[in-house]
């Protein structure tokens, strides 16, 4: 299995977040890319995520501190950009294409069939916390259609087969 | 043709920089070094090389515009944050030919003065930025990226930027705000990129396919370059064909091969032995061809002599079992989705449209409904928008409606009697009906 899963920690967690020295490190090598503190927003942002799995509040507030800029500020950023998790996510996120090559090519059915099979619709998390389903707009991969994004990996020409056995090896790699 | 942009594809560790130089890689940043500036700008305005992106602007032109005399710093960005639907040619050049995207920023950089570039590529691109980031360590270990570059005395950064899921950071002035840290908003232009881009300084933004074409350029002439395609649309093009075809992909053609080629030569045809019923030209922000038009030629002033454009040449294939209406409200999902927020006709608009056409293909529709969309189309576009964003939604669902009225027609038939309309544009209060309720 190839797909990594997204290690998500708890709200509790983030309350009050404190950047330790490998973060400081890789912060500071982000900010010499850049004249002003403000660009490196997104890539430590990026670096955030990968690191605790979410954006959360305390995230927001530790962000704006170290780029000197007010919480209100960041929050703004964080909300208009779709790839960033506001709320904990799942260990997979499937983000499944639904703009029109995919539609035209099945993404229909995969959709169906993902909502039989684990019983989460667009937006919704299995119980156990194993799988999130988004529905995304082009991934850009029209010609794979249709095309799934689990975490960071791509999965084109998708089909009913594909999927389940795709589902079934990440639900075992737990 | 002979492959140009795509001569790496197929061949083992094509993205490893050996490979480039043994295939003649970086010998045109090289000859740039030894040529000035002005030179190189005045070689690709020969060439005629327009942009790759979507605008098809002249690229030798746009950089022209960067001021000569400005005191401080320039700098040149990469636009790899494809996310025109349909297309999905700027990632096949970085799967294969990384070293090719990065001689050419090379040699842009040089042209318009710039010691820093950006690679503003989409979030969603994971694997392709860590390639990027890769190539870029190769290149500077062989001393053609860093500090005195090949002991020219020029030196150039590259540092990639990964977007985080936002289309509208395809616009130029919308990625530089993204670079800044901020929300992806479009500005206001004048004044352009070219005089007060990111930071406030001279900034060019060109495409990864236009920057891809630059060592080809320096290397086998600008006469060489415009010999291929036709007048004022030369050289080589990345062709993405999605949908209803027989073998999907990206194809490398002259600029002014037909439609019908691509569609039925290349791309190997409908599947399934259907009828071709009708096609997005240039990704799905262009206004629809139908299979009559399939003969119109694919290069920027034939496709705009038809009504259309070439865009980012992402062609959208439909077969005749398509329903025209379904896909008018998918394509206004992914707008309405996608729209920024800024300006009222395009933030309201696309809404407008997708409860339009929610409702339409949902048995609901009012007679009213097909002119109310074009109403709307007519005034989200035609420059009542600070981007293109507003007409890259008006276009193809009006056209969808002019050339398919009978479509729409036959939705709001075959709807249930609605209550009387209180609004122009009643609100769809149901959940999202594209996939069936999911």
């Amino acid at each position: 299995m190839s797909t990594a899963p997204i290690l998500a920690k708890t709200p509790e967690e983030l309350t009050e977040v404190r950047f330790d020295q490998t973060m400081e490190e890789k912060i500071a090598e982000i900010l010499q890319r850049y004249p002003t503190k403000r660009a490196a927003m997104l890539p430590v942002l990026w670096l955030c995520q990968e690191r605790y799995g979410w954006i959360s509040p305390g995230v927001i507030e530790a962000v704006a501190a170290r780029l000197g800029e007010s919480p209100a500020f960041v929050e703004g950023v964080v909300s208009f950009y779709t790839m960033f998790h506001r709320t904990p996510p799942a260990r997979y996120v499937l983000q499944l294409c639904v703009t029109l090559s995919c539609e035209l090519c099945g993404a229909k059915t995969l959709a169906q069939h993902i909502k039989n099979r684990l019983g989460i619709g667009f937006g919704e998390k299995t119980q156990d916390g194993t799988f999130q389903l988004v529905g995304v707009e082009c991934l850009g991969a029209c010609g794979g259609a249709p095309v799934l994004q689990v975490n960071e990996d791509y999965y084109e020409n998708m089909t009913v087969e594909k999927l389940d056995k795709l589902l079934s090896e990440l639900a075992e790699g737990k | 043709m002979e492959s140009i942009l795509l001569r790496a594809r197929g061949i083992p560790n094509s993205r490893d920089i050996e490979t480039y130089l043994a295939a003649g890689g970086w010998e045109g940043f090289k000859k740039a070094l030894t040529m000035p500036p002005e030179a190189v700008i005045q070689e690709v305005i020969d060439s005629e090389l327009r942009g790759r992106g979507g605008a098809g602007f002249p690229t030798g032109k746009k950089w022209s515009f960067v001021p000569k005399d400005h005191p401080g710093p320039k700098y040149l960005i990469c636009n790899a944050d494809e996310s025109e639907p349909g297309t999905f040619k700027d990632r096949e050049l970085l799967e294969y030919d990384p070293q090719m995207v990065l001689e050419g920023i090379a040699i842009a950089s040089y042209a318009i003065g710039a010691n820093t570039a950006y690679i503003y590529i989409r979030g969603e691109f994971f694997r392709w930025a860590r390639i990027l980031e890769e190539a870029i360590a190769q290149a500077k270990a062989k001393g053609f990226l860093g500090k005195d570059i090949l002991n020219s005395g020029y030196h150039l950064e590259v540092w990639v930027h990964r977007g985080a899921g936002a289309y509208i950071c395809g616009e130029e002035t919308a990625l530089i705000e993204s670079l800044e840290g901020k929300r992806g908003f479009p500005r206001l232009k004048p004044p352009f990129p070219a005089v007060v881009g990111v930071f406030g300084k001279p900034t060019v933004v060109n495409n990864v396919e236009t920057l891809a074409c630059l060592p080809h350029i320096l290397t086998r002439g600008a006469k060489w370059f415009a010999s291929i395609g036709r007048p004022k649309n030369t050289g080589p093009k990345l062709f993405c064909v999605s949908g209803h075809v027989n073998r999907p992909g990206v194809y490398e053609l002259p600029l002014g091969v037909s439609f019908k080629e691509i569609i039925f030569e290349h791309a190997g045809g409908i599947r399934n032995g259907r009828k071709l019923k009708a096609f997005f030209p240039g990704g799905s922000s262009a206004p629809v061809l139908t299979a009559q038009e399939v003969d119109v030629l694919a290069d920027f002033d034939s496709c705009a002599a038809a009504g259309t454009m070439l865009g980012s040449g992402g062609v959208i294939v439909m077969d005749e079992t398509v329903n025209m209406v379904e896909v008018a409200r998918n394509l206004a999902h992914f707008y309405a989705h996608e729209s920024c927020g800024q300006c009222t006709p395009c933030r309201e608009g696309s809404d407008w449209c997708l409860d339009i056409l929610n409702r339409l293909t949902s048995g609901l529709g009012h007679p009213s409904d097909p002119d109310q969309l074009l109403r709307i189309c007519q005034y989200a576009s035609q420059g009542m928008t600070i981007c293109p964003l507003g007409d890259a939604f008006s276009l193809p669902i009006s056209s969808l409606v002019k050339k398919f009225r009978k479509e729409f027609d036959d939705a709001v038939a075959q709807a249930k009697p609605i209550p009387p309309k209180k609004l122009p544009v009643m609100p769809w209060s149901g959940k999202d009906v594209r996939f069936g309720g999911v």
